[in-house]
């Protein structure tokens, strides 16, 4: 035991642990900093978590654009606890997302982001953004169809781009199409450059914590100078500070735990996303969509006014990006309590409300074709059922691809108007109108109907009343 | 004469430090080159364009869509299906012949052909397109994009391009 302590001794003389690390460990917290502190360290900890997992999936996964599917379906059929890993990787993914997001709120609410902690914002913006680049590269490198279709989707918002949109595009797949060089580079950026740089960030946005210390979680009525905050802080820590390891630390590290059991939990119980087609450019029969924490955008993309949105494409990220650099530059003194900011946290609710909506109705799609709508019911639909006239035009509601876009009686889809009791809002003839003109969202079927087909499918319209 | 010798040698370290300097930047650039060179790589070689046959003229149905694939030109051996197409082929009834890019011109999602419907529908956003490739509803800021076609021995041949990427200032029009 006393060679081990005069071992462990000379580790400590040589390495400098009791004069460097530990005053770190121990450095004073401000009392108080309770449980909204416990965000950012669980972010970091989804961070390890998906270094580790990463690790471990980059043994199995082969990161060519001919191969990534087939191991893929090894990762998840085959290999030692590869359908955990590959569980835990893409809910460790959202773990993330989630806890950089509320980490964020909770620095924002509490105007953590005012003197002297400027940096500590913006290096946080950074790794924001740096964060959302690997959930999108992340989901790209599950290369099946929807893998292919998402880069080809994010190759068409850089297209926006004045001048250079097309030669970003084109440098984002790898060439002209879709090929061999497209999963590599992605492949690239997922597991060498963005975690590089993010390492690096996380390496000055916990040195600032050192620098400049945790934020005291704020009071009303007390205002932030930068004049005198730094010795008034200090004051604090001496009279009332506790030191981070153990006292703040539990909290940390008990939530983080929680916070991985419950992502391994998830990928245990209900598994990793599945995959769909093989990622074959030629196979056009599928259903693009991103990963739940891009949907709020992809919502956007279908919502927005077709006449501003290749502009918003364009000029809203980077806007939005440097009003957030911007935040504590614009106020980085004054009250820093909720209490006394209520139109920051009318703001934030905002959002969150509004990025909610967007990711709900993403789910739904309303916006798009329902393509696997069955013909319409007999239940379904009023009128003399007898008619031969009114069967032929049951039919063609459905064959034309009416039903695609109307309801019925609940079946069908959302983008046109519910059907159900048009006969009520409109008579026979201004149906044909309809149907032959098309309408400001509608095409016009004019060219596509017969007369007779358009007197059948009218008459039906007309008596769903 | 002592005040002398420490600007000598002062003056000597800043060459020196110099120099270091100067070689650093060298030995950065020396390495930059051909990292930056790897990074940039797809925007220093030219677009390959090449034409290729997708099938006999005669065994399309004049007035009906359908998918034709084909192969990127000069695939790498490591493509594997990535280095496959798919284009909407329309034939006229002069025997004329349209090759539409499957690409949606809003996002880039791949559109269907609604035979039924005599339209092509996008499930991404609700793109639709007349069978022309005109813009029928939803968002799309432009027509769909053709590729070149052309009849060659009997056989149609399209034209093979990049995936279209619309720009800021298109138009429906």
């Amino acid at each position: 035991m006393n060679q081990l302590k005069k071992i462990g001794n000379w580790l400590d003389d040589r390495c400098g642990y009791t004069e460097n690390i530990l005053p770190l460990i121990k450095h004073l917290a401000p009392p108080r900093a309770k449980w909204t502190y416990v965000f950012g360290s669980a972010t970091l900890f989804c961070l390890i978590l998906q270094v580790v997992t990463g690790v471990a999936l980059s043994l199995l996964y082969q990161p060519s654009s001919s191969l990534a599917f087939q191991s893929l379906n090894f990762i998840t059929n085959e290999a030692a606890f590869g359908k955990v890993l590959r569980g835990i990787h893409f809910y460790g993914a959202s773990g993330m997302v989630l806890m950089v997001g509320i980490h964020m709120i909770r620095v924002y609410i509490y105007a953590a982001y005012k003197f002297p902690r400027e940096m500590s914002w913006v290096s946080g913006v950074i790794l924001l953004l740096l964060t959302i680049g690997m959930g999108f590269t992340g989901q790209l490198l599950r290369w099946d169809s929807n893998g292919v279709w998402s880069s080809v989707v994010a190759a068409e918002q850089m297209g926006r781009m004045p001048f250079i949109g097309k030669y970003v595009a084109r440098l984002l797949l790898g060439g002209d199409t879709i090929g061999g060089h497209t999963l590599s580079r992605f492949y690239s950026y997922h597991v060498f450059v963005l975690p590089a740089m993010i390492f690096v960030f996380v390496g000055l946005h916990l040195y600032l914590v050192f620098r400049n210390g945790i934020s005291e979680p704020p009071k009303a009525g007390r205002q932030v100078d930068p004049k005198t905050y730094r010795a008034w802080y200090q004051n604090m820590l001496k009279e009332k500070g506790v030191p981070f390891w153990p006292d703040a630390a539990w909290r940390d590290t008990l939530f983080g735990a929680l916070v991985i059991i419950a992502i391994v939990a998830l990928a245990i119980l209900i598994g990793p996303p599945a995959l769909n087609a093989p990622p074959n450019p030629a196979f056009i029969h599928t259903t693009p969509a991103p990963d739940w924490y891009m949907i709020p955008f992809f919502s956007l993309f279908a919502l927005m006014p077709p006449a501003i949105e290749s502009w918003v494409i364009f000029l809203a990220p980077p806007l939005i990006v440097l009003l957030m650099l911007a935040l504590p530059f614009l106020s980085n003194k004054g009250e820093r309590s909720p209490v006394k900011r209520p139109w920051a946290v009318f703001g934030v609710i905002c959002v969150v409300i509004f990025m909610t909506c967007l990711l709900v109705i993403g789910y739904k799609a309303p916006w798009s074709p329902v393509f696997e709508a069955k013909p319409l019911p007999l239940s379904a639909i009023r009128g003399n059922t007898a008619d031969s006239l009114m069967q032929k035009g049951t039919h063609l509601f459905y064959m034309k691809g009416c039903e695609y876009c109307h309801q019925i009686n609940g079946y069908g889809g959302f983008k046109g108007p519910n059907l159900t009791y048009i006969g009520n809002r409109l008579d026979l003839s201004l149906i044909k109108i309809r149907i032959v003109n098309g309408g400001p969202d509608m095409p016009s079927f004019g060219g596509t109907l017969s007369k007779d087909e358009l007197d059948a499918l009218a008459e039906f319209l007309s008596q769903q009343k | 004469m002592s005040n002398e010798i420490i600007k000598t040698e002062e003056s000597r370290r800043k060459f020196i430090l110099k120099i270091s300097l100067g070689m650093g930047g060298l030995a950065t650039i020396a390495v930059s080159i051909p990292v930056i060179g790897a990074l940039l790589a797809p925007l220093l070689g030219k677009e390959e364009v090449d034409w290729v046959t997708v099938g006999a003229a005669k065994d399309f149905k004049p007035g009906t869509v359908t998918l034709v694939t084909f192969q990127n030109p000069d695939p790498k051996a490591f493509a594997g299906v990535t280095a496959n197409t798919a284009s909407w082929l329309r034939k006229g009834f002069n025997n004329d012949f349209i090759a539409f890019a499957v690409n949606c011109s809003h996002l880039g999602c791949p559109v269907r052909w609604e035979e039924n419907a005599n339209l092509f529908m996008c499930p991404c956003h609700g793109g639709v397109y007349y069978h022309d490739g005109t813009v029928a509803s939803g968002p799309p800021p432009r027509p769909l994009s053709e590729y070149r076609v052309r009849i060659y021995k009997g056989n149609v041949q399209i034209q093979t391009g990049p995936i279209p990427i619309t720009n800021l200032t298109a138009t429906r029009k």
